[in-house]
C-alpha cells in the first residue's frame, strides 16, 4: 500500500507536461563550512494549459525551483521531465521572465523580441511579423525602436514577456515578473497576462509572494513553506474565465484569500523567528 | 553649484576655454614680467614665432606625420592582437587563468626601459618605435578587455540561454555587444598612453618625429620650439580623443542612455 502511494506521487500521470520528481537543492554556505538547504525534495506535476502560481515567503526556494526547471541550475537530488524527457540545460522550450530587468540594453524593443527567433534561424520578414504581433499583444505599439533604458519598468517587463512568448515555448516560467512594479501597474500587468493566457492557454508557472496575485491568475496555487522550501498546501482556484479585476471583490475570492493568508502567515512568522537567531540548518 | 547637476553645453564649453585663457595669461605674465628667464621658458609670442618657422622652414609637418604614423601603427598592431586575446580570456576562464598572471606581470614592465634592448634587437628603425608602443599598450589592453568581458551581466547570459542561444551565440550576441562600448572606451584611453610612449621612443636614437625635434631644440636651448612641440602633441591627442569619443557615441547610442 505505502509503496504504491509513494510511487504514484513520484510518477505523476503520464499526461503531465512537466514533472518535477523529488527535486531538492542544497547550496554550500557562502562562507566557511556547512550547507544551506534551499529546497527539500519536492514533487510537482504540471498539466498542459495549466496556470499555476507558487506562493511562498522570501527565501523559501521559489526562484531556485524555477531556475532548476529552466535548466539554469542543477538539482542536488531528483530530476525534471518536460514531455517525458529529462531536462539537461536551458532551452527555448521553456521561456523565462526574470524578476530583474534582463532586456539586452543594446537592442531595441523589437530586436529584443526577435532575439530568440534569430537564434532559431527564422527569416527576417517572418521575425518582424512575429515581433509586431507580440508587440501589439503587450500593448507596446510605437515603442518598437526604443531602447530598454528608455522604457518604464512595466514596459520593460512587457517586452520581456513578449520576448518569451514570441519564442513559442511549451511552458512559461515567470519569476515574480511584476515584483518591482508599483501596485497599479502590477494589477494591469496581471490582467494583461491573464488575457494572454485566456487567449492561447500556454502552460504557466508563476512565482509570487503576493496573495492577491496568486489567486487572481491561477487555476492552482501551490504554497511553499519557509526555508527549506517544501510544498505546504495546494489550493484549486475555481473562478470562471474570463476573469475581470472585479473578481477580487467577490466573497469567493475573499474566502481563498483568507485560506492562503492563514497558510502563509505561519511560514512568514517562522522565517522571521529564524532570522532573529543564527542559522540552525548549517553544518549539515 | 549642486552635486552632479548637469550644465548647459555653452557654459561647459565657455568654462573649458576659460581655463586655457587663464593658463596662457599666467604664462605670459610670468615670462613677459621677467619672473622666469627666457633661457628656461619662452614667452607665448616667441613660441608662436618658433612654431611658424618650424612649419615653414624646417618641414615640421613631416615630423608630425611620422609620429602619427608610428602611434597609429603600433597601437593598431597592439589592438588587433590584444582585443581578441582579452575577449578569449574574459570569456573562457581557463584561458584567463593561463594568461592572466603573466599579463599582469608584463604590464608593469615599463615600455621605456625596453628601448635600449629594442635598439639592440631591432636597430633604430621604424620597427623599434612600433615595438615600444606595442609593448606599452598590448598588455594593458589585454588585461582591461579581459576584465570588461569577464564582468558581463550573468543575468543577460542566462536570459539568452533561455531564449535558445548556444555558447557561440552567447559570445557573439551577448558578451561582445555588451562589452563593446567599454572596450572602445579602453582603446581611447590606451591610445592616449601610446602618445607618451612614442615621444619617449623618439627622444632616444631617432632622426625624425616630434620627439626628435624636441631633443634637437634642447641642444639649441630653443625652449620655444620645445613648448610648441609639446603643445602640438597635446592638440593632436585632443583631436584624436574627440574623434574617438564621437565615433563611440555614434556606434553605441544605447550606452549613453541612463
Ligand atoms: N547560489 C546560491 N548560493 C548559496 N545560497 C543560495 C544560492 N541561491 C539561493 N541560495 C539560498 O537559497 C534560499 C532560497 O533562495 P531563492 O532565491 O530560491 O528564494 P526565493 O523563494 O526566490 O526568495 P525571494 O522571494 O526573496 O526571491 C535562500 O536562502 C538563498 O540564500
Ligand atoms: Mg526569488
Amino acid at each position: 500500500m505505502g509503496v504504491v502511494a509513494v510511487s504514484a506521487a513520484r510518477d505523476p500521470s503520464a499526461s503531465a507536461q512537466l514533472s518535477v520528481l523529488q527535486v531538492g537543492r542544497v547550496f554550500p554556505a557562502p562562507r566557511g563550512r556547512g550547507t544551506i538547504e534551499a529546497l527539500q525534495p519536492i514533487d510537482l506535476a504540471v498539466e498542459r494549459n495549466d496556470f499555476i502560481t507558487i506562493l511562498g515567503p522570501s527565501g523559501c526556494g521559489k526562484s531556485t525551483l524555477l531556475r532548476i526547471i529552466a535548466g539554469l541550475d542543477t538539482p542536488t537530488t531528483g530530476r525534471v521531465l518536460l514531455e517525458g524527457r529529462p531536462i539537461t540545460g536551458p532551452g527555448p522550450d521553456r521561456g523565462m521572465v526574470f524578476q530583474s530587468y534582463t532586456l539586452f540594453p543594446w537592442l531595441t524593443v523589437r530586436e529584443n523580441i526577435c532575439f530568440g527567433l534569430r537564434e532559431k534561424g527564422m527569416a527576417l520578414p517572418e521575425q518582424q511579423e512575429r515581433a509586431a504581433f507580440f508587440i501589439d499583444r503587450v500593448g507596446l505599439n510605437g515603442f518598437e525602436q526604443h531602447y530598454p533604458k528608455q522604457l518604464s519598468g512595466g514596459m520593460q517587463q512587457r517586452t520581456a514577456l513578449a520576448r518569451a512568448l514570441a519564442n513559442d515555448p511549451q511552458i512559461l516560467l515567470l519569476d515574480e515578473p511584476f515584483g518591482a512594479l508599483d501596485n497599479q501597474t502590477r494589477v494591469l500587468m496581471q490582467e494583461l497576462l491573464l488575457g494572454i493566457w485566456e487567449a492561447d492557454r500556454k502552460t504557466v508557472l508563476f512565482v509570487t509572494h503576493d496573495i492577491d496575485e496568486s489567486i487572481f491568475m491561477a487555476n492552482r496555487v501551490i504554497v511553499f513553506t519557509a526555508r527549506p522550501g517544501r510544498i505546504k498546501t495546494e489550493l484549486a482556484i475555481d473562478l470562471p474565465h474570463p476573469r475581470h479585476y472585479t473578481v477580487k471583490t467577490t466573497p469567493r475570492f475573499a474566502e481563498y484569500k483568507g485560506e492562503l493568508t492563514e497558510a502563509i502567515r505561519g511560514e512568514v512568522l517562522q522565517t522571521m523567528a529564524r532570522e532573529r537567531q543564527p542559522p540552525a540548518d548549517s553544518g549539515g | 553649484m549642486t552635486p552632479l547637476k548637469p550644465i548647459a553645453p555653452i557654459r561647459r564649453i565657455t568654462l573649458g576655454i576659460l581655463f586655457f585663457v587663464v593658463f596662457v595669461a599666467i604664462w605670459a605674465a610670468a615670462t613677459f614680467g621677467g619672473l622666469v628667464s627666457k633661457v628656461f621658458l619662452a614667452d607665448p609670442l616667441t613660441m608662436v614665432r618658433e612654431g611658424i618657422s618650424l612649419f615653414v622652414e624646417q618641414g615640421f609637418i613631416k615630423d608630425i606625420g611620422i609620429t602619427v604614423w608610428r602611434v597609429v601603427g603600433g597601437f593598431v598592431l597592439a589592438a588587433v592582437l590584444a582585443v581578441p586575446l582579452g575577449i578569449a580570456m574574459g570569456t573562457y576562464r581557463p584561458v584567463g587563468a593561463f594568461f592572466e598572471p603573466f599579463v599582469s606581470f608584463a604590464r608593469y614592465l615599463p615600455a621605456s626601459a625596453f628601448i635600449p634592448l629594442l635598439i639592440l634587437w631591432a636597430g633604430i628603425g621604424e620597427l623599434q618605435k612600433l615595438l615600444v608602443i606595442f609593448i606599452g599598450s598590448f598588455f594593458q589592453l589585454v588585461l582591461m578587455v579581459a576584465v570588461i568581458v569577464g564582468n558581463a551581466r550573468t543575468d543577460l547570459v542566462e536570459a539568452a540561454y533561455t531564449l535558445g542561444a548556444k555558447d557561440a551565440g552567447i559570445v557573439r550576441r551577448v558578451l561582445l555587444p555588451g562589452a563593446a562600448p567599454d572596450i572602445a572606451e579602453t582603446l581611447r584611453l590606451v591610445l592616449g598612453w601610446a602618445w607618451t610612449y612614442v615621444i619617449v621612443a623618439e627622444l632616444i636614437g631617432s632622426s625624425s618625429g616630434i620627439g626628435h625635434m624636441i631633443t634637437d631644440s634642447q641642444a639649441l636651448l630653443n625652449t620655444g620650439q620645445i613648448i610648441f612641440g609639446i603643445i602640438v602633441i597635446g592638440v593632436i591627442g585632443l583631436v584624436s580623443d574627440f574623434c574617438f569619443k564621437a565615433a563611440n557615441q555614434k556606434l553605441f547610442p544605447w550606452a549613453l542612455l541612463r
